[in-house]
């Protein structure tokens, strides 16, 4: 169980860091570390006390099979991971667009952003 | 590798601190290279949870992330960051987020969540016997998202490609209508 705990304490520092910190930048790196702790706590959830990687060798009969960790969750990481990617060269386009409009990363001086 | 939460508690503990460095650090590019270092740790621990697709992923991925973000830095002259932080705000989030913390551990202790390595497996289970013979993939995780779950990484894929090219979008010097616009 401390295990999920550590994982949910990695969310929340990047979900503090996505609200309360005032550069952009820092904003985009607080959603990075919220990817990461969500892949980790999924990939947690898939593990086997004891197992091994899902990987079919030769010569295994069906009780070795029942040692592999669960291959479901890792399946759907492995596109997270990459799409994580993709949205965060969205995001850092975005800083460097905002940075050359306004000359600064910090949100409270971007006066046209004031609602 | 029976037992691994020592292994697992260490590079947690790593990652924890490490994020603590990158949020709270006042210098940019110190940040950048404090959450790659926690990226880093990641692709290990995902070794040790017998995930080595996801590990090499993570390793290269890690990199992109690491160009991209030192791309969106390191090359402004305004990397610093001198302003002092806002209290109120700070200690306001501090005690909302410690409430969802609490909330959280309340709901994970109680209900019937599987514990840490024993996964319930109801839908992987007829994956792994199925696996091999149905799609000829030695490894489960390859057929599963090339196979099983095919039409998942389609959706994936266009996502990826949307967010790729919205960014090409954003960074695009000159648009196509200005240029038509001075022609005619």
């Amino acid at each position: 169980m401390t295990v999920y705990f550590l994982c949910v304490v990695l969310l929340t520092m990047g979900l503090y860091c996505l609200v309360a910190k005032k550069n952009i930048v820092k904003k985009v790196i607080g959603l990075v570390i919220m990817d990461y702790a969500v892949n980790l706590y999924l990939i947690i959830i898939g593990y086997k006390k004891g197992g091994v990687a899902p990987v079919v060798e030769r010569g295994m009969n069906s009780a070795m099979l029942e040692r592999f960790v669960d291959p479901l969750p890792q399946a759907l990481v492995l596109t997270s991971i990459v799409i994580g990617l993709g949205v965060l060269a969205l995001m850092v386009a975005m800083c460097i667009r905002i940075y050359e409009r306004h000359g600064t990363f910090d949100m409270s001086q971007i006066s046209k952003l004031r609602g | 590798m029976e037992n691994i939460a020592p292994q697992l508690y260490t590079l947690l503990v790593f990652m924890v601190v490490g994020s603590i460095i990158a949020i709270e650090t006042k210098n940019l590019l110190s940040a950048v290279i404090s959450v790659s270092a926690v990226g880093f740790a990641l692709s290990i621990a995902f070794l040790f949870l017998g995930a080595p697709d996801i590990a090499i992923t993570q390793l290269v991925v890690e990199v992109l992330v690491l160009i991209i973000l030192i791309r969106g830095t390191i090359l402004l002259d305004n990397t610093a960051i001198e302003k002092g932080r806002d209290t109120l705000a700070m200690v306001a989030s501090l005690i909302f987020f410690g409430m969802i913390l609490g909330f959280g551990a309340l709901i994970f202790g109680s209900t019937g969540f599987p514990a840490f390595g024993e996964p319930l497996m109801r839908v992987s289970k007829v994956y792994v016997q199925t696996g091999l013979p149905a799609t000829y993939a030695a490894n489960i995780v390859a057929s599963i998202i090339l196979d099983f779950r095919a039409y998942d990484t389609l959706g994936e894929a266009t996502v990826l490609f949307a967010s790729i090219l919205g960014a090409l979008a954003i960074l695009r010097r000159t648009g196509k209508a200005g240029e038509e616009v001075v022609s005619a």
